[in-house]
């Protein structure tokens, strides 16, 4: 327990503080909380549109601690590479510079910009706080919900029929250095992560799981435990990827039922008899096709 | 030292004198050899930069956005499609109220594809909040990107350089490039007000609550109106320093003509020749070329034109549904001028399409034969 306080109040000493506007039981602020915990002061942060661009203060008060640019949604990515290029040519090679985008910015309407980036293999992290929707438009699918979701544009009668888009591949298939997946409900491995990617020079993706109480429909004192629940039934497993071929697993997950992470979630409350069971042959076949990479 | 010189092939030389620090950009028809040179400026070492190869012009402008707002001099280049598909960051530019310079090589924009010379790509963007300047020669287009950085570093406005497409991008002339010496003691280092830094952290473009978004609007406003003084008094230091100027309009015969052109770009040379031969057989004609399109000149261009009795504009570009976009501007501008002329309105030149003598011969003769223009624009060289 001492060593939970010691790092309860290093936590303290962090670069988002209180006054941002996410809604309450959010992931989204733990994970940035964590991220710019483990990165220190030195960093500059791109910002897009998204649950955090809309968080990132109304002038003249904002609650980021770092120096932090607002871009476009789709320019994450280049934003990233600019700073980047800014810093390098004034002879600053020690700033990290770190992106952060939604799903939206990072699947979808980003997702030419941040592949653009990790073929150039340009030196900063980038992180996509994945809610599995547009949450800050108000639950509009995205290409990272999942199959059986209910969202404002898929409602019941037409639930969402595809499956995620595999980001992790997606990303790991660009042979950046480094891919990692990162979860709140793991934050010592969450931290570890970051301060290995902050080491590495190049392109560094990490993909961090952010539940959503009002887009997934689940009350907001259970956002750790979801996350957790999602890791250990396998929907969201915890590894790394070293350019583009080295897989490590983080956390060995038990192999929960998957219906243990959905039942507490209105989203999934329209599924029909046996999607439960698909939902869980889907997420055993993932689980062994990702196994096959290590 | 004078060189024999493409305008593209001035633009990155006037680049590299101006010590860019971030450039980036994608190839588009014809802006690509300004990005092919400057590869090669920047890989050779003749210009310390980072020359970052990005996947679209979105990202060529959110790039170097970004490195502006970290504090770095920047370049971006790009065309038509290109420019369109930047509107956003054009807007997000001006708006965040960082120095980008850019130049765009004119060019139509599709459908149907078309990769020679009009202004409807960068007229198009007339809102988006940049300084525009329209250049005439690769003289000027070099010229002209150096002011440039001096310009968007002292209002903190975004400054667009234009140059026609093959006219002026890809033919070549005698350019006398500036020593490296001359060019830094006109434009020292670019020292940023604001910028990205952890030693004094700010988040930057925040939300602007509708109590607040107008001032910040506002203030880009008189920003925008201190850039034409701004243009006109670097313009005069710059012809201190190097013995060139060229004002933020071109005026030439203007004192005594009855019948003005109105153009910009280019098509200003062609016209030059019209107006002398014009003026041996004792026709009182003039030539105005607009060279500062924002601001828009609106009260010195009334001025100018104040004894003309007709004005011919020479549009290269068209708005759907509402004409030729510099004859808007002017007509505009002209509504509360005390002396006004009769405002002539001709679209030519779209897609390339040459302007020759007999073109503007045509329009001159329309001018002076007609009292007076016969509803909207007309259309040159449509075939029938």
């Amino acid at each position: 327990m001492n060593g939970m306080e010691t790092r309860a109040k290093e936590l303290l000493d962090e670069a988002l503080h209180s006054g941002h506007g996410a809604c309450p039981g959010c992931a989204m602020p733990i994970i940035l909380r964590t991220l710019f915990h483990a990165l220190g002061e030195k960093t500059v942060a791109a910002i897009t549109a998204g649950c955090f661009g809309t968080i990132s203060g109304t002038f003249p008060a904002s609650p980021i601690r770092i120096p932090a640019y607002n871009t476009p949604f789709p320019s994450a990515g280049a934003a990233g590479s600019g700073i980047r290029a800014a810093l390098d040519v004034k002879g600053d090679t020690e700033t990290t510079v770190v992106a952060v985008a939604g799903d939206g910015g990072t699947f979808d309407i980003g997702i030419q910009a941040i592949s653009g980036a990790a073929e150039r293999n340009d030196d900063y992290i980038f992180v996509c706080y994945d809610n599995e929707a547009y949450m800050n438009t108000g639950i509009q699918r995205s290409s990272a919900t999942p199959w059986g979701a209910w969202t404002t544009t898929t409602p019941p009668s037409e639930l969402k029929v595809q499956p995620k888009k595999d980001i992790v591949q997606i990303m790991a298939a660009h042979h950046i250095p480094y891919v990692a997946t990162a979860s709140i409900a793991y934050p010592d491995d969450f931290v570890r992560k970051i301060k290995k990617a902050q080491k590495i020079r190049g392109f560094k993706f990490i993909y961090a799981f952010s539940p959503c109480p009002v887009g997934w429909r689940f009350p907001s004192e259970i956002t750790i435990r979801l996350a957790r629940l999602a890791v250990q039934s396998k929907i969201f497993p915890l590894y790394e990827v070293e350019d583009g071929e080295r897989y490590t697993l983080s956390v060995e997950p038990e192999g929960i039922p998957v219906s243990e992470y959905l039942k507490p979630q209105g989203r999934f409350n329209f599924l029909r008899e046996g999607d439960m069971e698909r939902i869980q042959e889907n997420a055993d076949r993932e689980w062994e096709r990702l196994m096959r990479r290590f | 030292m004078k060189k024999l010189l493409t305008g593209n092939s001035a633009v990155s030389l006037g680049v590299m004198l101006c010590r860019a620090e971030v450039i980036s950009a994608y190839p588009i028809t014809p802006q690509t050899t300004i990005v092919e040179e400057l590869s090669e400026i920047v890989a050779d070492g003749r210009l310390k930069a980072r020359f970052i190869r990005v996947e679209s012009e979105h990202s060529a402008l959110a790039c170097v956005a970004a490195a502006s707002a970290s504090g770095a001099r920047v370049f971006t280049a790009t065309s038509s499609h290109g420019l369109a598909y930047m509107h956003e960051m054009l807007h997000w530019t001006s708006g965040s109220r960082l120095p980008v310079v850019m130049v765009n090589a004119n060019r139509a924009i599709g459908s149907p594809w078309n990769i020679w010379c009009d202004h409807s790509d960068s007229l198009s963007q007339r809102d988006t909040g940049w300084v525009q300047i329209y250049c005439q020669s690769a003289q000027e287009a070099l010229d002209t990107v150096i002011m440039a950085y001096r310009i968007a570093e002292q209002v903190l406005l975004p400054v667009m350089v234009m140059e026609d497409g093959f006219f002026l991008s890809h033919t070549s002339e005698g350019v006398d490039v500036p020593d490296q010496k001359e060019v830094d003691s006109f434009l020292p280092p670019y020292k940023p007000r604001f910028k990205l830094s952890p030693q004094d952290p700010h988040t930057y473009n925040i939300m602007a609550d509708p109590s607040m978004f107008i001032n910040f609007k506002h203030d880009a406003q008189q920003s925008m109106e201190q850039a034409k003084k701004v243009i006109a008094r670097v313009d005069r230091e710059f012809k201190g320093h190097f013995g060139r100027g060229y004002g933020i309009m071109g005026n030439v015969r203007m004192a005594d003509a009855d019948v003005v052109l109105l153009t910009m770009g280019t098509v200003a040379s062609t016209a030059l020749e019209v107006v002398d031969a014009f003026r041996k057989r004792g026709k009182k004609v003039g030539l105005c070329r607009l060279r500062m399109f924002r601001p828009f000149p609106a009260e010195e261009i009334g001025k100018i034109l104040s004894k003309a009795k007709k004005v011919a504009v020479l549009d290269r570009d068209n708005s759907l549904g509402a004409g030729g976009i510099v004859a808007q501007e002017l007509k505009a501008a002209l509504y509360g001028a005390a002396k006004k002329p009769r405002v002539f309105e001709f679209i030519a030149g779209l897609g390339g399409k040459d302007i020759t003598p007999e073109d503007i011969g045509e329009i001159f003769d329309y001018a002076m034969s007609h009292p007076g223009p016969n509803g909207g624009p007309v259309w040159m060289g449509v075939k029938k």
